[in-house]
């Protein structure tokens, strides 16, 4: 090579370069709604500490991201969500955990024409007639996770379960999943307060019910307390439940009474992908502990992020929409894409709760479902 | 439903009660003695809890940790009366709710640059974890039997310290005219920062005590804080008679009607339904007890004025 081609080599691909950063590389700036603080702190910790990896690995400096903490109250989540829009003009906007909020925020978000990429509420009136072209869900709709647990229940020959939520949307999703899947009888249905501590009077009436097994989602420290509580109560029936009893975060709160207990997931951390094995050790060497699930859906809501701006410019609300749907990005649970209302598909897996040394943690035992839509998709249509 | 498992759910109903009234015997003295709204006593539980966890943690022993609980509540207690409660005595009310809001958020994001944001593991000692049996062949958990006692015990040490020791008088009779003590010689300032280490303490105790069977995490004390001024309205502001079967009333409805509403809904309506109907208005019962209450006794079922 000459020196003359050389830098017109040289010169074209700096024109090239430029090129990218003008077409596609616009600036995107992300708002998160996440909590922070109070009872469900440790879920928005870690969405924000896996989302906030995914951006430093990416080094990407045209990725703006504003946090704020929504304290788990609706009408903070609102406010927040007018500011971000109003006075920080996002572009993209994610964090929020639990369902009630994300009902409160997310349909005016996408009104007004932001995208909104869920990295974990996925209530069932978002993903049927309540879809919207900008709302895309990272994680996983509600019922998922407790319908795997109801395949599961099946296969382990349950015939009589038990089984409690909390009263909230995504309670209520999640005892219409399992129901949805498991096919024996019921001893009992019961609906909790949202952030009750004591089931004292739930537990006795599980130990009065004849029920064989025991279903129950409970996130946050509601699940802590649960489980402490049956484990000293006397009553020996299975306990199943999906994973966000059984995280990360809270299982050395909940200690040995979580041991041996099955739950279900789409995401394990000792899945075995390139992409998950560099996660797991990323997230460890930069926050000294282990990544939850939660974690792993803020790391993959980043990274379908930084995918889209890759192929498109936010500004071009179709093409990065599209961008988006395509899901080109290494997600840490394999293989991975979106349904036709812009939620899930993808493999979930039976856990195990068990102790590596002093910590307690999960092992993947089996497949529960594998490419798995949720129910509402049909609902669906833009 | 069963006999046995009504029994069990009363049993359940008075030991949330006991609890409470742990909870609502600090509240309602500081409120009677010193006229004082302090919203920052949820925040004295979580330190008791906070305290309790993590002296478990280091020395593994859990009677070392109930009584880490209650020195720090104390000490928290006393220390914030010192240098905050004490200048809002005679501000009126709605300082002191902003102030003692000011020390809950103070509290919980101290906490929180302390411990950090996931919940902390405070285990029941083994000896008293699981069930025993109790006459009637019912399976009760051995450690809230002992919540139970320990609740009744000092509901017991409480009453005899107000009707028969010289602090306990002092404390009648700051309840009943302020100045007239302070003119009598009494060293007012000096017993108002020992009826708030004394509240503080209880409410440590009771967070430590429940923290071992919850969660001790950030924020858990103010659920309970709200149910523990509910308690001290029913039974009357400033009494501890008032705390005690105010706080039993409560547990008992709450536990009760969390139990029984949905079963009776349940003879007319769907199963589904009668859930969550059943589940809605059973939260709802203490308040519906609240308002009964205040109908007939506007001041309490013990309230004085």
């Amino acid at each position: 090579m000459n020196l003359r081609s050389w830098v017109l080599a040289a010169g074209l691909t700096a024109l090239a370069t430029a090129g990218l950063a003008d077409g596609h590389g616009g600036k995107v700036k992300v708002g998160m709604i996440t909590t922070l603080s109070g009872g469900g702190a440790g879920l928005g910790i870690d969405v924000r500490d896996g989302f906030m990896l995914a951006a430093k690995m990416a080094g990407n400096e045209n990725l703006e991201v504003v946090i704020e903490d929504d304290q788990r109250k609706p009408e903070i989540a609102v406010q927040l969500a007018d500011k971000m829009i109003q006075s920080e003009k996002v572009d993209i906007m994610t964090g929020i955990i639990w369902s009630n909020l994300a009902m409160a925020v997310v349909p005016a978000a996408t009104a007004q024409g932001k995208f909104y990429i869920s990295p974990n509420a996925g209530p069932s009136a978002l993903a049927g007639k309540g879809c919207h072209p900008l709302y895309f869900n990272v994680a996983w709709q509600n019922d998922n996770l407790h319908e795997a647990a109801g395949a599961y229940a099946n296969d382990a020959g349950y015939k009589n379960s038990f089984i409690l939520a909390p009263n909230y949307p995504a309670g209520q999703d999640a005892l219409t999943g399992y129901k949805r899947m498991y096919g024996g009888a019921l001893a009992g249905e019961v609906y909790t307060k949202l952030g009750q501590t004591d089931y004292a009077a739930e537990i006795a009436q599980i130990r009065a019910s004849g029920a064989d097994s025991v279903f129950f989602f409970l996130p946050g420290g509601m699940g802590i307390s649960f489980l402490k509580q049956y484990a000293g109560s006397g009553v020996d029936l299975p306990v199943v439940g999906p994973a966000f009893s059984f995280d990360q975060g809270i299982l050395q709160a909940v200690g040995d009474a979580a041991l041996g207990v099955k739950n279900t997931s789409q995401w394990n951390k000792d899945l075995d992908t390139p992409a998950n094995a560099a996660f797991v050790q990323a997230f460890q060497a930069e926050y000294g502990r282990l990544p939850s699930l939660y974690a792993s859906q803020g790391y993959d809501a980043a990274n379908l992020i930084l995918s889209a701006m890759a192929e498109a410019d936010v500004s071009d609300a179709d093409a990065f929409r599209a961008a988006l749907a395509a899901a080109k990005f290494d997600s840490v649970r394999g293989d991975f894409r979106f349904g036709p209302n812009q939620h899930p598909i993808q493999d979930y897996y039976v856990r195990e709760v068990i102790k590596e040394g002093d910590v307690f943690t999960n092992k993947i035992i089996s497949a529960s479902l594998t490419d798995h839509a949720d129910a509402y998709a049909a609902e669906c249509s833009y | 439903m069963s006999m046995l498992l009504l029994i069990e759910q009363v049993l359940n109903g008075l030991q949330f009660g006991v609890m409470l009234f742990l909870m609502a015997a600090g509240l309602t003295l500081i409120f009677g003695v010193m006229g004082l709204i302090n919203l920052a006593h949820g925040s004295l539980y979580m330190v008791g809890a906070f305290a309790a966890a993590a002296v478990a943690g280091a020395t593994g022993s859990f009677v070392l940790a109930l009584i880490a609980s209650l020195i720090a509540a104390a000490a928290a207690g006393a220390l914030v009366e010192l240098v905050v409660i004490r200048r809002l005595y005679d501000r009126d009310h709605l300082d002191q709710v902003l102030a003692t809001f000011a020390l809950i958020l103070i509290f919980s994001e101290g906490t929180r640059w302390l411990f950090g944001s996931f919940p902390l593991f405070l285990d029941i000692p083994a000896a008293l974890s699981g069930p025993v049996t109790l006459p009637g062949g019912i399976q009760y958990p051995a450690y809230r039997l002992l919540i139970i006692a320990v609740g009744l015990l000092i509901a017991f040490g409480l009453f005899q310290l107000i009707a028969r020791t010289r602090i306990g008088i002092q404390i009648r009779a700051g309840e009943s005219d302020r100045e007239m003590i302070a003119a009598l010689g009494v060293d007012i300032s000096r017993l108002y920062t020992i009826v708030f280490a004394l509240g503080a303490a209880l409410a440590g105790l009771a967070g430590a005590l429940v923290g071992a069977i919850q969660s001790v995490q950030v924020g858990m004390g103010e659920p309970v804080l709200i149910l523990a001024f509910v308690v001290i309205v029913i039974g009357g502001i400033g009494s501890i008679r008032g705390a005690l079967v105010g706080a039993l009333l409560v547990g008992l409805t709450d536990t009760l009607g969390g139990v029984l509403l949905p079963g009776l809904f349940a003879t007319f309506m769907e199963p589904s339904a009668a859930t969550a109907v059943g589940s809605s208005l059973a939260s709802m019962s203490i308040y519906i007890l609240m308002a009964g209450v205040l109908l007939f006794r506007p001041t309490g079922l013990y309230g004085t004025t």
